[in-house]
């Protein structure tokens, strides 16, 4: 079967959601292990949207953001991308180094940091996608950008655009204490490699 | 002064005293087309750049070797005169690293390549470029002057 990603139905978007669901949840439990905090996690949101409407979805096309970057290999291929805003970048790292938060700008070891929070999160995220898929996946090392949202929501968009005229993306709240967290996590496998992932879940 | 805004994979063009913008261009390229005599000016922001290598590719704003045409068309009901356009580009970034040979991270340097093919095929000047490297830009096309501002983080501002 062809999936048209400019007309997925209710059904798929809900194992979407639900995916989101599961795999936020294992990094929120990742993230707590790490930083020995409750974390609380919002429902993930499932969006879809035009390409025109992408880069304002985040606020401001022009907010500086940071991508956490990696690719995935193995029975999937494709990537994985967590966009952050700067402050909660800043209160993740805070949490991570159990201190107080100031207005620097992001050090070479924050961003270090960063990227480290980023691979756990995102391993994790896909540990559970490959638990309930039975599909071996696996990730690279991470590769950090900080630059304009639209710029850094380019890179996937553009991998969505050459299966349509869609993004599909997971948006993600994870929360300690009263610092938030807002993180958007795009998943974006080859087309044949979605397939792959609802076949196995026997969705199609 | 109307400021237009262009979206990813969209395409718009005015006449003086108007603006066309396009915000946060990454691995894109935005084209910008314009012809001083009638004070038109153009500007779309393609994602890839082949409409034969996809299925999917009803939008032709969205590819270099499509959006250029209908951007021309759309600038000579404006009264754009298509023998003298000129043409500038920005974009075409790299945003991420890696040390494998996945082609989707160039997609930026192979978007100018087609954006520039496309424009030497039509026998449009390109009389200005300000692509490559690893960030991202935000890009502002005067049609009273024709001047194009391109915006970065950590990269300066520079008219080209």
């Amino acid at each position: 079967m062809n999936i048209d990603m400019n007309n997925l139905n209710s059904t798929l978007i809900d194992v979407l959601k639900e995916l989101g669901n599961i795999g936020s949840g294992n990094a929120t439990t990742s993230l707590a292990k790490l930083i020995n905090k409750k974390v609380d996690m919002e429902v993930p949101q499932v969006k879809i949207l035009d390409f025109k409407d992408v880069s304002e979805a985040l606020g401001n096309a022009e907010k500086t953001v940071i991508g956490i970057y990696f690719e995935m290999e193995g029975d999937i291929v494709g990537n994985i991308m967590f966009i952050l805003d700067q402050s909660s970048a800043r209160n993740l790292v805070d949490i991570l180094m159990n201190r107080e938060g100031d207005e620097k700008d992001l050090s070479d070891m924050d961003i270090s940091a960063l990227s480290e929070i980023g691979n756990i999160l995102a391993a994790s995220y896909i540990n559970s996608l490959s638990t309930l898929t039975g599909l071996n996946i696996k990730i690279s090392i991470p590769s950090v950008a900080i630059d304009m949202a639209g710029a850094i929501i380019s890179v996937p968009a553009v991998q969505f655009g050459i299966m349509g005229d869609k993004v599909l993306f997971i948006e993600t709240e994870f929360q300690e204490d009263n610092k938030q967290v807002h993180g958007d996590l795009f998943l974006i496998p080859e087309i044949e490699s979605f397939e792959k992932i609802l076949n196995s879940l026997g969705v199609i | 002064m109307e400021t237009v805004k262009v979206g990813m994979a969209d395409l718009a063009a005015v006449k003086a005293p108007g603006v066309l913008t396009t915000l946060g261009l990454g691995s894109c390229v935005g084209i910008v087309l314009y012809d001083k005599s009638t004070k038109v000016a153009g500007l779309a922001h393609i994602m890839l750049p082949s409409s034969k290598e996809i299925k999917n590719n009803s939008n032709k704003a969205k590819f270099a070797d499509t959006a250029v045409e209908v951007l021309i068309k759309e600038m000579i009901k404006l009264g754009a005169n298509k023998k003298k356009l000129w043409a500038k580009l920005a974009g075409g970034a790299q945003m991420f690293s890696f040390n494998s040979s996945n082609n989707i991270l160039k997609i930026g340097e192979r978007n100018v390549i087609a954006s520039k093919e496309k424009l030497s095929k039509l026998n449009i000047p390109i009389i200005a470029e300000d692509t490559g490297g690893n960030f991202g830009r935000t890009i502002e096309i005067d049609a009273e002057s024709g001047s194009l501002l391109v915006k970065t983080i950590g990269h300066g501002n520079n008219i080209i």
